[in-house]
């Protein structure tokens, strides 16, 4: 195969690592356009050379493959990411077909995109550009190849709807005819992309492609996979991180009809069985002794209080404007608050998983994944062997909210696969998945405001203290003691904050792993801006929108957002006893999103989310209806955290275990959700995560509206609101 | 020993232990893997199936427990008309995000049509407060049952 290396197009120098390549050396194999698609914060970490990891293939039959790097977590993105193309190539969506890229080819070798990792957020942002300007020079070569072949002018040719059409004298040719002869042309260096009003996909609804499977059975989630001979195995992990097996008698699960082996890890055992019925009973029949190690004294409260403790001390600074101790000194009034966070468990529908083959020299992998590489990676050197001896299928994944960004599961079943003959699936109980996942750190933020006579804000300060997941994940996206992540939604605010000072402290509890969580930033960050800066407005004794407002002359689309979710939640109107509206306002994965709850407090403290208004600025919409999937979705998700959610641990041990002590939202305490979305060219914006964040500070403030009672813990304790 | 049970129409023998879940006969032995799990302990429904009929969770239905009762998996509730409805609104109103709760939200959703042609709210909230959404898909549901519930029968 010879690869053409080409020249960044001269109008966008900027983007100059989104080369395209062509191949077109074998004959009759159609148009092969090669791309790279940025990953992580919209940029491939360290990728400074051109190496593709996507493809575009035309072929002799007509058919459109897109071959990509980014998975479907139930986000849309199969359904978004070919609508970039389509839209510049003149084709249907449906002619594009999808293709997962495999790991093991060799370009996945490259250490540089070790980081490869479809985020919630990022695959959309990260395609926009370079898919289009695919599409469109894609469409610019089989255009000419058709001209060259009619003898006729380029500028006399068009596209549409797959074929090439010489607008004169009507002839017509389809991109399967011309794929081969297009990819002897040129590769344009000058791609004019369509201007938004020129859109016919994008923003336009359109259906998932991936429904079908999802609604019959025959989807194939990791936790499916059944290779031939596969056994099924499950584990019990030392129920507090970082101990040890001691002992364990299995003469009990031995005799459990279908077990057939006991697995001993270092720090796990695994019982491997015909089925998972028997796993399980085999498990429960293990009698099992623990060296519980350094950590088996840990409790919450010594976490929170190290935190508190961290947030004393001067941490690193992630944003300064003007000098907020002096204005502090001089405000006429001072308001202070502590925050806290809890560790949060994922809880995807699919627990856990993973199935291993281990033949010695290669190891093959069964699995969902959101970061194919970096399993690859950890299982080769778990299993001892290069990378390219690993051989992964990646499959649909049961809810990843930055859980499959981790390789662990990956890891535990190749150590268990390793004295396994034959494949082995590894499936987690719910149990092992909620008391053995990498948490949502624990946050203490420690902030203050100061007000003028007027009670505008004149200062303003925030320490706050916690785990940097970056800095474990992505080690180089750590520097000088900040990450992006970690700051998001505390810096750079939509408000105009004259003298504003943010520390942060990193601090890694011990006896607790921690982890990506449908974000983390925001999720953190949203909750303690947005709860202070209605604390600000109740000090002010200001209405909490007008007050906000007021600080958003510089930022309209940040107003824009705000004034219609007042709107359509009727702000303002009175409600009955027990009854608030609360609102709060972000900007977070480049969107700008206003979200209003009405809840309900009862007489004895429990509350009810009864309506959730969200107006959303996300730039431009590529698939509408998706917009307001991934809000509901986002939404229902942060009301669950706001409600209920909370790991704890004690002796340890997570106090939790399955969805009667780590629940999850139902269908009879959801909400309804009006989701208004600002029409925008701007490029897209990320909304997987986005509703998460901001409903959480959005129902604390309703709380306060309807009790008069501030809430500055999560999640929130209904004792404390009993009447 | 072995238990004969009926599955989709099919008699099909398996040999477990008696106490053991339908759900993992279903999966594991028959390699029937739409039928989903999530929590193994009735929290989730995830694992939904049909008992003559009824909405049950076969994470904790023991095979010995089935005897002659025939099984409905999500592989076959289209030929029911309730399920063929309910798939058909499902995707009508694009209710799936990851999908994996989904196969039991079906199955309890196909179980309330199938007795109940219109479904109130409250009668929504009753049959479907069993299956958890991590997705939360809860505003689409809702609204799938609903317009299933509208659709002409012949049409399933
Ligand atoms: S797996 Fe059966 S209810 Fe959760
Ligand atoms: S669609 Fe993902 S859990 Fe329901």
């Amino acid at each position: 195969m010879i690869h053409h290396r080409i020249a960044p197009t001269a109008s966008y120098a900027d983007l100059s690592r989104r080369n395209f390549l062509v191949n077109s050396a074998v004959a009759g194999s159609g148009l092969v356009l090669s791309l790279m698609l940025p990953f992580g914060q919209g940029k491939a970490v360290g990728a400074e050379d051109f190496t593709p990891n996507a493809f575009i293939r035309i072929g002799a039959d007509g058919e459109i493959v897109l071959t990509m790097p980014y998975v479907e977590m139930g986000q849309g993105t199969y359904t978004s990411i070919p609508t970039l193309i389509a839209e510049e190539l003149e084709v249907e969506l449906k002619q594009i077909r999808l293709e997962h890229a495999p790991p093991n080819e060799k370009l996945y070798a490259n250490p540089l995109l070790g980081v490869q990792a479809t985020g919630n957020s990022n695959a959309i942002r990260g395609a926009w550009r370079p898919l289009r300007e695919a599409g469109a020079t894609a469409r610019i070569m089989l255009i000419a190849a058709a001209a060259k072949r009619w003898g006729v002018d380029v500028a006399s040719c068009r596209a549409e709807d797959g074929r090439v059409i010489h607008t004169a004298s009507g002839r017509q040719l389809r991109y399967g005819e011309l794929a081969a002869g297009a990819a002897q042309m040129p590769v344009p260096n000058d791609v004019v992309l369509k201007r938004p009003e020129e859109f016919k996909l994008i923003g336009t609804p359109a259906k998932r492609l991936d429904a079908a499977g999802k609604v019959n059975g025959s989807a194939v989630y990791g936790i499916d996979a059944r290779p031939p001979g596969v056994k099924i195995a499950t584990l019990a992990q030392s129920p507090v991180f970082g101990g040890r097996l001691k002992s364990v008698d299995d003469a009990a699960a031995r005799a459990v009809k279908g077990v057939r082996q006991i697995v001993r890890l270092d720090d796990a055992v695994a019982i491997v069985a015909d089925h998972m019925g028997a796993a399980k009973k085999g498990l429960e029949a293990l009698k099992i002794e623990w060296d519980e190690g350094p950590h088996a004294g840990l409790s919450t409260q010594d976490i929170a209080h190290e935190l508190e403790q961290a947030t004393l001390k001067a941490g690193t600074v992630a944003q300064n404007n003007g000098d907020a101790d002096k204005a502090m000194a001089n405000a006429e009034t001072k308001v202070e608050a502590n925050y806290q966070l809890p560790f949060l468990a994922h809880a995807t529908m699919e627990p856990m998983n993973c199935t291993a083959h281990f033949r010695g020299g290669e190891c093959e992998i069964w699995v969902g994944t959101q970061a194919i590489a970096r399993v690859q990676a950890m299982v080769a050197k778990a299993a001892g062997l290069p990378v390219e001896k690993v051989i992964i299928h990646n499959h649909l994944i049961g809810g990843g909210f930055g859980r499959r960004l981790e390789a662990d599961g990956a890891v535990r079943a190749v150590e268990i696969a390793k004295q396994v003959d034959g494949p082995v699936k590894v499936v987690w109980t719910r149990e092992e998945d909620i008391q053995h996942d990498m948490y949502r750190p624990y946050w203490v933020d420690r902030i203050a405001a100061g007000l003028d006579k007027d009670g505008k804000p004149v200062a303003w300060s925030n320490r706050f203290a916690g785990s940097s997941v970056i800095a474990r994940w992505l080690p180089p996206a750590f520097k000088d003691g900040l990450d992006p992540d970690t700051t998001e939604g505390a810096i750079d605010l939509v408000y105009a904050l004259p003298n504003f000072h943010v520390e942060y402290v990193r601090v890694e509890p011990p006896g607790i792993p921690t982890a990506f969580w449908r974000s983390v930033g925001p999720s953190h960050n949203v909750f303690v801006t947005e709860s202070f800066i209605d604390e600000l407005a109740a000090a002010a004794r200001q209405d909490a929108v007008a007050y906000r407002r007021a600080l958003l002359d510089h930022n309209l689309r940040a107003k824009a957002v705000l004034d219609l979710a007042a709107e359509k939640a009727d702000w303002g109107a009175p409600l009955p006893k027990g009854r608030g509206r609360g609102i709060a306002l972000q900007y977070a994965f480049g969107s700008y999103l206003a979200q209003v709850a009405e809840v309900e407090v009862a007489r004895d403290g429990s509350v009810r989310v009864h309506r959730v208004v969200c107006a959303m600025d996300c730039g431009t919409v590529v698939n509408p209806d998706t917009v307001q999937a991934q809000i509901q979705s986002g939404v229902m998700f942060g009301v669950t955290a706001a409600l209920y959610g909370e790991i704890t641990l004690k002796k340890g041990r997570i106090e939790q275990a399955n969805f009667d002590t780590y629940q999850m939202l139902r269908i009879n305490e959801a909400p309804a959700i009006d989701v208004h979305v600002v029409r925008s060219t701007e490029p897209p914006g990320g909304m997987g995560e986005a509703g998460t964040s901001g409903i959480v500070p959005a129902i604390a403030n309703a709380v306060f509206a309807a009790t008069g009672k501030r809430l500055r813990k999560m999640p929130i304790d209904a004792e404390t609101l009993k009447a | 020993m072995a238990f004969d049970i009926t599955i989709n129409g099919t008699l099909r023998s398996i040999d477990v232990d008696g106490d053991t879940p339908l759900l993992w006969a279903l999966r594991d032995v028959l390699g029937m893997t739409g039928t989903k799990f999530g929590c193994g302990m009735a929290l989730c429904g995830a694992c939904t199936v049909h008992l003559d009929g009824s909405a049950v969770r076969s994470c904790v239905t023991t095979i010995d427990s089935v005897g002659d009762s025939k099984i409905t998996t999500i592989e076959a509730v289209g030929a029911t008309a309730a399920g063929a409805r309910i798939q058909k609104a499902w995707l009508q109103h694009e209710v799936a995000q990851c999908g994996y709760c989904q196969s039991g939200q079906i199955m309890s959703a196909s179980a309330l049509l199938a007795g109940n042609a219109h479904p109130t709210d409250a009668d929504i909230d009753d049959a479907m407060s069993g299956n958890i959404c991590r997705c939360g898909t809860y505003v689409r549901i809702r609204e799938a049952i609903k317009l299933a519930a509208q659709s002409p029968a012949r049409e399933g």
